[in-house]
């Protein structure tokens, strides 16, 4: 791959003095602990020199959240037939109840479940234990709502304080009710981030559903499964119809608008299609060294990176695949053209910065140059050495790298700066609005979406002109 | 085929006539029966955990930084939670206890987030308190943090009242209690001078997502010439307007008056149940009158916040307000056949819910369904007491600790006209084919609604132009072409 363009004004030199600028400030222990977690970019370094996966330094005010938000949040709340059991107190299934968007099909309350269901631990259940509570539940659970395929129970943070057992109390009432109910022991404090609780969720897919299930109808040639994609304001149903229109059959979709039977029946697809590599790159390659299954890396964010991803997805299968893919990509340059001629002229040579989750910083970076938009700075909440390696050549030599980053440090980056838009989370959107900055949720595409494929190109084309170019900004500044 | 092969199930669909069963189904009274019979499962309650109440106080001062002893996902939580409901910044910082942390206690995690959070954001006074973890593990904070400033991590006079917030107790109403009363108590140490009063009035607004109402106690101050502090003030905090510049500490009530409150004339809460423990302490060393008011939903309350503000502080009602409640009378009066014999189901924390529930039975509206997904019997009780003080509470329920499950099953077998409570409830209200009047916490699916008052008069004529004109527009939508009519 090509080296982008350097930016004007951003080499290595003025960014190390930023950093170092932006440590100088802060008491020694935390400088130490921060330093390898913010770099000026090498794109050709390999690995990138940006360390990651480290615990939160305390008091910095960090934006991560925890292994359970990264279980619930992530991986099992949009397996829409299934019921998701916040096991301990009532808070943490409240502020994960409806706010990812990860939007499914179903009738809520009968066939799928886009709820809160809770122990809602009380004292006497931290002192005495919660088993026998959660025993009970599944059983009214179960009874209430007769149309579940099977129930995921995620522990909070007292769970494994206290030393419950959800693992038994799982098993016996999987044998009960003969339905999954599946253990994820994803308590909020374990590891440094969500990120270990994609990894915890995917070994409990492995262990209790992968295998469990086969499709009635034979596995074809072209049965595929996507992987890592949550269906965030209707992501998938943008994405699937592209990789069915080039032929290809999927058969399972994990997890966005997912359906638990045939997630477990998904080792008998032909090749995983994996668009989140961060929260489930775990189960790709296990279900490649027990089934041979391949697996490969895709991006459906702007035409440049789909018409790459397509080909390399025609790269997999055979002639007809091949010849399908140049057939949708001749099909849809058209219309991928009037919108690039429409919002390009208003963001040729704007810039932007990036933090969000494990992957979408260097995703979305195709999207944006697509419509003329450098990247000056990117970072992930919980990103790991791997991700960090794919990002650095996706950006331009000196650009800002910055791992976990706090408040105060984006705050400042930002200030120096001063991209033409911020695209990150809910905590950081209100603090560079006062600033007068435009800025676009990156993790709930703002409310808006879908943002995959090419129907979402056009909607986030039309979002990010929108924020960049709202007349709003120019009254920020008062003529008083 | 082994056996583990032979266990593989195919994938199955469930059939049409299944689903309509079910969906029929769960409309039923058998169902009802059914639901309101399960004792360990909650679905969709309308409470939240002790910490996030606690962390409204803690914004709620002057250059304070919220300070979260426990894990880091809790505060990513409580922050992203307001920033949904204010559409602001929610700055809190948290000391990511991990794995170590829970074998080894939150000392370290403690020393050192204290230490950094002071260094960066250079707070006036630092409010710490907890989520689940410590709280298991038993972390005693009041050590931990003396230790913290014999070190010198932070300077020993900087503020840093504590509170034990365990989630496994009460809701967020109650961390604001805890926080509430952990923060006066320590600004007022030493503080109170006999004999010298500041003539002010305290007012503690209570765990109140609507900075409009607080404004609009403070503009009904203005208007009686009452001098006042408002007590944990977020309205500036969680409303503060963009001119280009962010800023971390925009408001809130200063240090210093907060620590003069235990001097004032007069304490009044505006919220009896998000303020127990808290009026307990006052009642015991503040100096002056201490009120618990109900909130002043509606005319009448109202009337009761106003008589008693002017009997405390010997003002006479301005003729502004005296203006101004007529002109919610006239409202009330006009529209009164809009509302008039309507059934409501309500939903919310407690002192809402008796306000809410009392402007209802002003206009004639049934509080067919209340509920409150956590209270005590003596909630219950007073709620009860107020139904029966009206006709119009005749037939209506009060259901505590029961969640949004159950309101579901309620709405289905004994329909109402419309339900009142946050966004929450939507889902109930979309299954029920009737539309949710958004008064509550949190709002996050519609915008502005937060800055808009819904108590004292004002408040009145806010709520029931919502209420009506919702019940008008959905007329003329849904009516066929002649019952479709210029005026209504
Ligand atoms: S772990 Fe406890 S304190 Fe944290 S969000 Fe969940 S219930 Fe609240």
């Amino acid at each position: 791959m090509a080296e982008r363009k350097p930016i004007k004004g951003i080499t290595i030199e003025s960014t190390e003095k930023l950093i170092a600028e932006t440590l100088a400030e802060m008491p020694e222990k935390a400088q130490k602990k921060r330093a390898p977690h913010l770099g000026a970019n090498e794109p050709s370094a390999s690995p990138c020199a940006v360390k990651s996966n480290k615990k939160v330094v305390p008091g910095i005010m960090s934006q991560r959240g925890c292994a359970y938000a990264g279980a619930k949040g992530v991986v099992w709340g949009p397996i829409r037939d299934m019921i998701h059991i916040s096991h301990g107190p009532v808070g943490c299934g409240v502020y994960s109840w409806g706010t990812r968007r990860n939007l499914m099909q179903g009738i809520p309350g009968v066939t799928s479940f886009p709820m809160d269901f809770t122990s809602d631990f009380q004292e006497r259940d931290i002192v005495y234990g919660g088993d026998l509570k959660l025993e009970k539940l599944i059983r009214e659970a179960d009874e209430l709502f007769p149309l579940n395929k099977g129930m995921s129970v995620l522990s909070e943070c007292p769970v494994g304080l206290i030393g419950d057992d959800i693992n038994s109390t799982a098993r016996k009432m999987e044998k009960e009710l003969d339905k999954l109910v599946v253990p994820c022991n994803c308590e909020g404090f374990r590891g440094v981030s969500q990120s270990l609780g994609h990894h915890i969720s995917n070994d409990s897919i492995r262990d209790h559903i992968i295998g469990k299930f086969k499709f009635k109808e034979e596995a074809g040639p072209y049965d595929i499964a996507l992987i890592g994609d949550y269906n965030i304001g209707g992501d998938v149903w943008a994405a699937k119809p592209i990789l069915e229109e080039i032929g290809l059959t999927v058969k399972s979709v994990w997890t966005g608008d997912g359906e638990v039977e045939k997630i477990g029946a998904t080792h008998s697809v032909k090749l995983n299609l994996i668009h989140c590599y961060r929260s489930m790159n775990y189960m790709c390659k296990v279900m490649e060294e027990k089934w041979n299954i391949p697996w490969l890396e895709y991006n459906f964010f702007g035409p440049t990176k789909i018409e790459e991803s397509l080909r390399a997805i025609g790269e997999m299968f055979d002639d007809k695949i091949k010849k399908n893919v140049e057939k949708v990509i001749k099909k849809y340059k058209p219309e991928m053209k009037s919108v690039v001629d429409q919002y390009k002229p208003r963001l040729d040579g704007k810039t932007a910065m990036l933090f969000v989750g494990g992957l979408r910083p260097r995703h979305t970076i195709g999207a944006y140059e697509d419509l003329g938009i450098q990247i000056t700075g990117a970072g992930y909440e919980f990103a790991h050495q791997d991700d960090y390696d794919r990002t650095a050549p996706e950006m331009a030599k000196g650009t800002l790298i910055y791992d976990d980053v706090s408040e105060f440090e984006l705050e400042k980056f930002v200030e120096e700066l001063k991209p033409d838009l911020v695209g990150s989370g809910i905590k950081e959107k209100y603090v560079f609005q006062k600033a007068g900055i435009p800025f676009r949720q990156m993790h709930s595409w703002d409310y808006s979406g879908p943002y995959h494929g090419y129907e979402g190109f056009k909607i986030f084309a039309r979002d990010i002109d929108m924020a960049i170019n709202s007349p709003t900004w120019d009254l920020v500044k008062s003529p008083f | 085929m082994s056996a583990a092969e032979a266990a593989v199930k195919f994938v199955t669909e469930t059939p049409e006539k299944e689903i309509t069963r079910v969906k029929e189904w769960i409309n039923t009274e058998e169902y009802k029966e059914k639901n309101f019979e399960r004792t360990a499962l909650v679905v969709n309650p309308a409470h939240a955990c002790q910490p996030l109440g606690a962390q409204m106080v803690a914004t709620g001062f002057e250059g304070a930084l919220p300070f979260i002893h426990g894990s880091q996902g809790c505060a990513s939580y409580f922050r992203s939670t307001f920033s949904r409901h204010y559409r602001e910044p929610s700055a809190a910082t948290c000391d990511a206890m991990t794995e170590d942390g829970a074998v080894f206690g939150g000392q370290n995690n403690l020393f050192e987030g204290l230490e950094n959070a002071y260094a960066l954001y250079k707070p006036t006074m630092i409010p710490v308190f907890t989520t689940c973890m410590p709280e298991v593990i038993g972390d005693d904070l009041n050590a931990y943090i003396k230790n913290a400033k014999k070190k010198e991590l932070i300077p020993a006079d900087l503020p840093t009242p504590y509170a034990n917030t365990p989630s496994f107790n009460g809701t967020h109403i109650h961390g604001y209690d805890a926080m509430l009363r952990s923060i006066l108590q320590d600004l007022t140490t030493d503080k109170k001078i006999e004999d010298k009063g500041t003539g002010k009035l305290n007012i503690i607004p209570g765990f109140d997502g609507n900075v409009g109402n607080l404004r609009e106690y403070k503009r009904i101050c203005e208007l009686m010439g009452i001098p006042y502090t408002m007590l944990a003030d977020v309205s500036d905090v969680f409303d503060s307007g963009c001119d280009g510049e962010y800023k971390l500490y925009p408001g809130g009530t200063k240090i210093e008056d907060a620590a003069e409150s235990i001097n004032g004339k007069a304490t009044v809460s505006m919220m009896k149940y998000s303020t127990l423990n808290t009026m307990k302490f006052i009642n015991c060393e503040y100096s002056g009158a201490k009120e618990v008011l109900s909130m002043p939903f509606g005319v009448k309350k109202t009337d009761e916040m106003l008589l008693k503000l002017s009997e405390l502080f010997g003002k006479p009602i301005p003729e502004q307000l005296k203006k101004e409640r007529a002109l919610a009378v006239d409202a009330m009066t006009d529209a009164h056949q809009y509302l008039h014999g309507l059934k409501f189901a309500v939903v919310g924390d407690p002192d809402y819910l008796l306000g809410i529930v009392s402007f209802l039975l002003e206009m004639g509206a049934h509080p067919w369904h209340v509920l409150c997904s956590r209270a005590t019997k003596k909630f219950k009780k007073e709620m009860d007491a107020l139904l029966e003080s009206s006709p119009f509470g005749e037939g209506c329920t009060c259901y505590i600790n029961k969640d949004l499950w159950h309101m579901r099953s309620l709405l289905a077998t004994d329909p109402v006209a419309g339900i009142i409570g946050d966004t929450h409830a939507k889902f109930a209200a979309r299954d029920a084919k009737i539309p949710l009047f958004r008064i509550g916490f949190p709002i996050i699916d519609r915008v502005n609604l937060h800055r808009s008052p819904v108590v004292g008069y004002t408040g009145a004529i806010n709520m029931l132009s919502m209420i009506a004109n919702k019940f008008l527009d959905i007329k003329d939508e849904t009516c066929e072409d002649q019952w479709f009519e210029m005026m209504r």
